[in-house]
């Protein structure tokens, strides 16, 4: 599916002037604004405490902002939201196909008519020989994609991913990289993503919003304009070196506001 | 000179042969099969000479039957009167079982109602923690007084001790749901229901099943003590009232041979209760998985 180019997209989320206090005090969000595109890939990053995963959480809608809104475009509604977390969350007493049922089981479908979808997806994430096999017989990379294949399997508008491939080796997480951009490509979809990866988010993002701690808030928004697919050409470009170095003196002054690396 | 060669020769059998074990594998290996054949071993031999020095111990110091009997007359007074103690059997087993059973569904039901809603959680736990750490023994007369049928008398004290742990398992076990599978029920928007049944339940599983093992030895203990409450009189006496029975007799082989059938009843339901819970679990729970 061919996404518009990153001025023409149509709005399906804004999150305006939006405030998390926890208990009146810990600000671990001041007044972020963001608006995201059918078809944005955007990614959150920051150190820890940046209250990149509050983010997350205030858009998925498990809990409420403490002041402004979170304003979804008619059409996509809040429940269609795909979820993939740090770890990958999966029912140990379900096989990998009744894992990746889940979302519809919840709304109420029967798995007799979404069986053909369910291995659609999962040969997507190269796991249709493991329909059957229980999570604890797969590797940690496997299970991932098994977390992913739930987050896409029932077409949602919108992809919330916290942190999914932190606690992953460095090779399975750059194959997880290239596969989820081929995913994205194939699917268009829209992807919020969390990461405290610079290299992360540069190869995968459009637009990065790089956040501080105490308070919680965006500092910077980065545009990434290099074209999908992207693979091993733009991750060992000129132009990827200069986005990552450009992003890194933005987190650098998030991490030294004096005195630090700004741009 | 030769024994190098001889290494070498092993070494490219060895390799011909396919994977190749070094010495501590080997020893490793070895190991592990004889503790295979010592688990069962082990018990069975060290059994059977406690029995034998039992069996001695009569013999030596010539102590009469009626004081403590050979195991021999333990054996055939078990066969002999088989006919009167294998229907009390059959009725401490009724009782053990039926409790159980209500326990379970007790137990888990008032669990699940737990979870559904704090304010009965705050309303009934203080009557099920008294229910439990007041002795049996203590309650057990007042209910026979207030229940007609002895065998509902039984039944509702075995049922008093075997609860509470499938109570408090369970409870606990529906409250330990993964926090990010509750997020990703909440994100998709499931009900009360469906967090329940697709949720709650199956984590709360291995819970479960460890107060279940409990409960099966308690409502075995239970039904014994409410018996020996409840005392004689009455038809369809279980294995406790036999042996009270024969104490005042002075029938030591019986009493025995009474006992010694509550004691295999124990096992046999410890080891059902074991099977049950490994075959729930053995696909998916770390309890139940061997190490590769």
């Amino acid at each position: 599916m061919p996404v518009a180019p990153l001025g023409e997209r149509a709005a399906i989320l804004h999150m305006r002037e939006v405030d998390k206090t926890f208990s009146g005090q810990v600000v671990a969000l001041r007044r972020m604004s963001l608006q995201v595109n059918e078809g944005d890939f955007i990614s959150l990053l920051g150190p820890s405490g940046c209250g990149k995963s509050t983010a997350l959480r205030l858009i998925a809608g498990l809990m409420p902002p403490t002041l402004g809104r979170i304003e979804w475009e008619a059409g996509a509604g809040a429940d269609d939201i795909g979820v993939v977390f740090q770890e990958p969350t999966l029912m140990p007493w379900a096989t990998v196909e009744k894992n990746v049922f889940l979302p519809f089981r919840l709304r109420g479908q029967r798995f007799p008519a979404v069986r053909d979808r369910i291995h659609e997806v999962l040969a997507l994430v190269g796991l249709e020989k493991f329909a059957k096999s229980y999570p604890r017989e797969l590797s940690g990379g496997m299970k991932m994609r098994v977390s992913i294949a739930r987050a896409i399997a029932t077409n949602p508008r919108l992809i919330l991913m916290d942190e999914p491939f932190a606690a992953l080796d460095e090779i399975t997480r750059q194959k997880l990289n290239d596969d989820l951009l081929a995913l994205k490509a194939s699917t268009g979809a829209t992807v919020i993503f969390v990461t405290h990866s610079v290299f992360e988010s540069v190869f995968l993002s459009d637009r990065i919003l790089v956040m501080a701690a105490r308070p919680g808030r965006v500092i910077s928004e980065i545009e990434v304009t290099a074209p999908y697919p992207r693979g091993l050409e733009w991750r060992t470009s000129p132009r990827y070196g200069e986005v990552a170095r450009q992003t890194s003196d933005a987190l650098n002054g998030a991490l030294h506001p004096v005195g630090g690396l700004v741009a | 000179m030769t024994i190098s060669t001889d290494t070498e020769t092993a070494k490219h059998v060895a390799h011909d042969k396919g994977p190749m074990y070094d010495a501590d594998e080997e020893r490793r290996a070895r190991r592990k099969r004889n503790e295979e054949i010592a688990k069962y071993v082990i018990p069975v031999v060290v059994m059977s000479l406690a029995i034998w020095f039992w069996d001695r111990l009569v013999v030596w110091n010539e102590i009469e039957p009626y004081i403590l009997p050979r195991p021999g007359l333990v054996l055939s007074t078990l066969i002999e009167d088989w006919g009167t103690l294998s229907s009390s059997l059959l009725v401490t087993l009724q009782i053990t079982g039926l409790a159980l059973l209500v326990a379970v569904v007790g137990g888990v039901g008032l669990a699940v109602l737990f979870s559904l809603s704090r304010f009965a959680e705050m309303s009934f736990s203080p009557f099920a923690v008294i229910l439990q750490v007041t002795p049996i023994v203590s309650i057990a007369p007042l209910i026979f007084i207030y229940v007609e049928s002895r065998l509902v008398g039984l039944l509702l004290c075995a049922w008093i001790v075997a609860f509470f742990p499938i109570l408090a398992n369970t409870t606990l076990g529906l409250k330990s749901a993964d926090h990010n599978l509750r997020d990703l029920f909440t994100i998709y928007r499931a009900n009360r229901w469906q967090r329940l049944v697709h949720l709650q339940l199956p984590s709360a599983l291995p819970y479960f099943l460890g107060g279940l093992k409990i409960a099966g030895g308690l409502a075995l203990i239970g039904a014994v003590v409410a018996e020996y409450v409840a005392g004689t009189g009455g038809i369809g006496s279980g294995l406790a009232f036999r042996i009270l029975e024969a104490g005042y007799r002075l029938q030591i082989p019986r009493m025995f041979a009474a006992l010694i059938l509550i004691a295999v009843t124990g096992v046999i339901i410890y080891a059902t209760t074991s099977l049950i819970a490994h075959f729930a679990l053995r696909k998916w729970h770390e309890s139940a998985l061997k190490r590769e």
